[in-house]
């Protein structure tokens, strides 16, 4: 399985009132009141520092991601931090971007250049994620209709993808992108082009599009394995249906990791900031997270009849103790060979091959957060990197110019 | 919040039309000459203002496209494919000059039809309509509030029975759904601000307007029945005391008489404009 040191940067010093007195940690929560550029450049740099140190490690990537207006990931621009890191990951991860959220670029051929650039940057090594968007950035912070989500993701995919791969210049006229000259310098250095990831929680149309185009979907939720079982038990029957193998490198999902000397010790280290990440980053109002006309009639109708709405409203009426963290899957916390353990148990569930591993959670100051990595590098990463060798698949969605720290031998051999 | 209310007394029938590529639905009720209405967030239902109209004219009540299943919102990618989706429905019913009357988002699209071809329009009531935009009096985002904060906002008195059909039932995903649909097709013309250009149009509305605003209005502030006048060419204003959003449901006798007063030519013949 691949290790993905994924950080979302979020803000780790929120008032302790700050549920009770905000609306929301997404859209509206007041920027002048609550964050201090100058406690923003701190983060910055330990957040950077930290993907570091994963590179420097054996970490399989580093990975960054896009919010907005968000109080518990203000990486507004990820393609930034991954330039930054392009630079400083001497190590050789792959640079997962999961992603630029394509609805939200007019003309989306923004996203194709800047990502062919980091593509360039870092000699290949770019993993390029094309999430639709959360319902919270997409229609609420930058102002598109819902209704138009999924059109405008699914236009943009097409012209990003034409871009990279068919000589330029050429017309492209979409109902929302309109260019009479595509030709962006320079296309990417992996060819045909970066391998795109896909992510998402959980819509029909977005897995049929993985299957249709061979992406890799990736489930990103905060509550674990457990809870995401039925959704990707969804994924791998959509797949079956459509005549798509079992590969699990096709898939990865979030997880939120504690790393500590003992089982007793994690919780004493990191139940507090797991406190503030479920009771203060998580603070999002219902009507926030599907405007109306967001998700479709059809991905409606699977979330109803896979009781998702009845499921997020018990988890979201937990308490978030660290036991019921611990056992709902929210969190893995304990020992190396307690999250070891564990994270197998999870990935066979969901039958995944990509692990984007939370190591830094909510407040977790500076140096925690380094002993979580640390910890979860020398002590972790043997244990899980090799969970899915006996049966012999290849990951064809690594960025080629990754280093490859998972080889699995012979795999060819072993399964075409 | 389709089905005919068990108020209605009028014999109202269905009819079902293709117009181009968009199904439409249409409740058709009364005697007399014709009127459209086009109705507001809430949907479409044959309501006591409308078996009122009935009373005097043959109202043609039309859903707005995209509320159900289907793909009319694909076809109808802003508000300019909106009228002429309703410009064409008026020819498939065989109307060529009609009253119209439209509440909130069908007030927008009222007054936009109008400007659009103003000889088809002779008379236009817009009830508390959306469609411009002020910073000092900014029109609450519906979308982003629990559904229970609704009453409060568009009822002057947020404990009135009104209140009961504005919020679906929260133990029952597949009605949410439908609702948030319903929401979703108008929103689809009106996302992130109601304003879609209707003030570089309206200068062109021929037709005498009546505004018809709620004194107690929190959702679109009473303040927009001037800027709305200020821009018509003949204008009165109908200010309803004890009313909200929905005027002509929390006031039904002052805002009935209002607007079948003004509809009718020959009292306002009589009243000597």
């Amino acid at each position: 399985m691949k290790s993905i040191m994924f950080h979302l940067m979020p803000y780790r010093d929120l008032p302790a009132d700050f549920e009770n007195k905000h609306e929301s940690i997404w859209v509206t929560p007041p920027n002048s009141e609550l964050c201090d550029p100058q406690r923003v450049a701190q983060y910055y740099k330990w957040n950077l520092d930290e993907l570091e140190l994963a590179d420097s490690l054996g970490f399989d990537a580093v990975g960054v991601n896009e919010h907005h207006q968000n109080g518990y990931g203000f990486m507004a621009s990820p393609n930034l931090m991954a330039s930054a890191l392009a630079r400083r990951t001497p190590n050789n991860s792959a640079i997962m971007v999961l992603g630029n959220t394509l609805a939200l670029y007019s003309p989306a051929t923004r996203v194709a250049e800047e990502f062919a650039m980091l593509d360039v940057l870092s000699e290949g090594r770019l993993a390029a994620g094309f999430p639709v968007g959360t319902s919270m950035d997409v229609n609420f912070c930058y102002g598109v209709p819902p209704t138009q989500t999924r059109p405008r993701f699914r236009e943009a995919e097409e012209l990003i993808i034409k871009a990279w791969t068919q000589p330029g210049p050429f017309a492209f006229n979409g109902q929302y992108n309109q260019l009479r000259y595509v030709n962006p310098w320079p296309q990417p250095l992996q060819q045909p082009h970066p391998p795109v990831w896909l992510a998402g929680g959980g819509s029909v149309e977005t897995w049929e599009l993985a299957a249709k185009k061979d992406y890799t979907y990736s489930y990103l939720s905060f509550f674990g394995a457990k809870f995401g079982k039925k959704l990707m038990d969804g994924f791998w029957a959509k797949m079956d249906e459509l005549g798509v193998d079992r590969n699990p490198f096709r898939a990865g999902f979030a997880q939120q990791i504690c790393v500590s000397e003992t089982d007793e010790r994690a919780e004493q280290e990191y139940l507090e900031h797991c406190s503030y990440f479920f009771n203060k980053c998580l603070h999002i109002p219902p009507y926030f997270f599907e405007a109306p006309g967001y998700r479709t009639r059809r991905s409606t109708e699977f979330a109803i009849k896979t009781n998702q709405p009845g499921e997020i409203a018990a988890a979201a009426a937990l308490e978030k103790n660290w036991k019921t963290l611990n056992e709902e899957g929210f969190i893995i916390g304990g020992s190396p060979s307690t999250v070891a353990d564990r994270l197998i148990e999870a990935a066979k569930t969901l039958r995944v091959g990509n692990l984007h591993a939370l190591l830094q959670i909510g407040s977790m100051p500076h140096e925690l957060t380094k002993k979580n990595i640390t910890l979860f590098a020398e002590e972790v990463i043997p244990r899980i990197r090799h969970i899915w060798d006996d049966e012999g698949w290849t990951h064809r969605w690594w960025p080629q110019g990754a280093a490859v720290r998972a080889v699995t031998d012979a795999p060819d051999r072993a399964r075409v | 919040m389709t089905a005919t209310t068990p108020t209605a007394t009028s014999n109202v029938t269905e009819r079902q039309l293709q117009v181009g590529q968009i199904p439409a639905r249409v409740l058709v009720g009364g005697t007399g000459e014709p009127v459209l209405f086009l109705h507001g967030a809430g949907g479409l239902m044959w309501d006591p203002f409308l078996d009122a109209l009935a009373g005097d004219y043959t109202v043609y009540a039309v859903e707005h496209p995209g509320a159900g299943e289907g793909d009319a919102l694909a076809h109808l990618p802003g508000i300019w494919e909106l009228v002429l989706f309703y410009d064409e429905l008026l020819d498939a019913l065989e109307l060529d000059t009609v009253r119209v009357v439209g509440h909130s988002f069908g007030g927008m699209v009222a007054a936009e039809l109008a400007a659009n071809n103003p000889r088809r329009v002779s008379r236009l009531v817009l009830l508390a309509p959306i469609g411009l935009w002020r910073d000092d009096a900014p029109i609450p985002d519906i979308a982003a509030m629990p559904p229970e904060s609704l009453p409060g906002l568009v009822l002057a008195d947020p404990n009135s029975p009104l209140a009961e059909m504005m919020v679906p039932p929260a133990d029952d995903p597949q009605a949410l759904f439908e609702a948030s649909t319903r929401m979703a097709s108008i929103l689809h013309f009106i996302w992130p601000i109601p304003d879609k250009g209707l003030d570089r149009r309206i200068h062109r509305i021929s037709a005498p307007t009546l505004l018809v605003w709620g004194s107690k209005d929190k959702l679109v502030s009473p303040v927009y029945a001037e800027d709305f006048a200020a821009r018509l060419r003949t204008a009165e204003i109908s200010m309803i005391d004890g009313a909200g959003h929905l005027p002509h449901l929390e006031q039904p006798d002052a805002a009935r008489k209002a607007v079948l007063g003004f509809l009718d030519d020959s009292a306002t013949a009589a009243r000597g404009r």
